[in-house]
């Protein structure tokens, strides 16, 4: 990953899309975890899809992570992650698997999880 | 891929064993300590992301019916804690104003709850925030951020009369600088959450 000094983000938000507005994918989150499937990236991906596939090159990203990094609005990583995932450069998936969605134990494992946290 | 160890807090990219992703609101008017207590418990450096806010101008009165609209951006604030059993809670400084409805949607979806900051020498910036809270239906906590000249002499009731606040909804003050008191107020939020899902569905 390469920090990205301030100023001027990459790409200016109303270019980053390409004039799409809507993400092929309506129901990525500010959560979802995108992750690389490591296919080589087409020569004629975007550069802004290309500059969002790159800061997958670490590991995984929430939509939010991603939209931070890139100093792009969220709604545009939204358009960015579902044309990659479109063209299986890039995997989504939810927050929460679906397996674990109603497990009550939850909040008591975040509750836990904090108060170990304050005696560190 | 990810050949950094999972346990680096530098890195912002997710450790390998991030299962469940979960998100709390940290709710206020601007200048409360939303992005301090955010930053005091983050394992990462925060982030904020620009958001566009598309409102409808005041004019109605134009020629052709045509109602100008105006984009501003306001920034949102995030941090991180990866918690054991692969939790990672994400915490969204969220404003309060009537005009960030749209967005506040947005970023409400899914949350477990919302902690809201409250200046008591302004408990009055805070009514918008609570009215927004309590219209989406999201569970909340009402923490005070302790100023050092924040008046004293404000009994709990007054308080909590004055921010008119069920019985029942936890009401902590915080000191939004320090971790163990940003946790502890957390802890009261997501205590909260616990006692009003009573673990019946077992």
């Amino acid at each position: 990953m390469t920090g990205r000094p301030g100023g001027r983000p990459l790409v200016p938000a109303y270019l980053s899309t390409g004039g799409v507005a809507r993400p092929s994918r309506p129901q990525l989150e500010r959560l979802s975890v995108l992750t690389g499937t490591g296919e080589p990236a087409p020569g004629d991906l975007p550069a802004a899809q290309l500059a969002l596939l790159e800061e997958l090159d670490g590991g995984s990203l929430t939509v939010v992570e991603a939209a931070a990094l890139l100093r792009l609005p969220v709604s545009a990583v939204r358009v960015l992650a579902g044309g990659l995932i479109d063209r299986n450069l890039v995997l989504a998936r939810a927050p929460i698997p679906p397996a674990e969605r109603f497990d009550p134990d939850l909040l008591e494992r975040v509750a836990d999880g904090l108060r170990a946290l304050k005696h560190n | 891929m990810a050949c950094a160890p999972s346990s680096t807090t530098s890195g912002i990219h997710l450790p390998d064993s991030a299962r469940d992703l979960v998100k709390i609101l940290v709710a206020g008017p601007f200048g409360v300590g939303k992005t301090t207590l955010i930053d005091s418990v983050s394992e990462i450096r925060p982030l904020h992301t620009e958001e566009e806010l598309t409102e409808a101008s005041a004019q109605v009165d134009d020629l052709a019916g045509v109602r100008e609209k105006s984009t501003t951006t306001v920034a949102i604030d995030f941090g991180r804690i990866s918690l054991p059993g692969g939790i990672v809670l994400y915490l969204f400084g969220t404003p309060g104003q009537e005009r960030f409805r749209s967005l506040w949607d947005d970023i409400a979806h899914g949350a477990l709850g919302a902690l809201v900051l409250v200046d008591s020498r302004r408990v009055d910036a805070s009514f918008d925030v609570l009215g927004l809270v309590e219209e989406s239906g999201l569970p909340y906590a009402v923490a005070f951020n302790a100023f050092p000249d924040a008046p004293r002499h404000h009994t709990e009731e007054q308080l909590r009369a004055a921010l008119d606040l069920e019985a029942d909804t936890p009401m902590v003050t915080c000191d939004a600088r320090e971790k163990d008191s940003s946790i502890d107020a957390l802890l009261a939020l997501v205590q909260h959450l616990i006692d009003r899902h009573p673990p019946e569905h077992r």
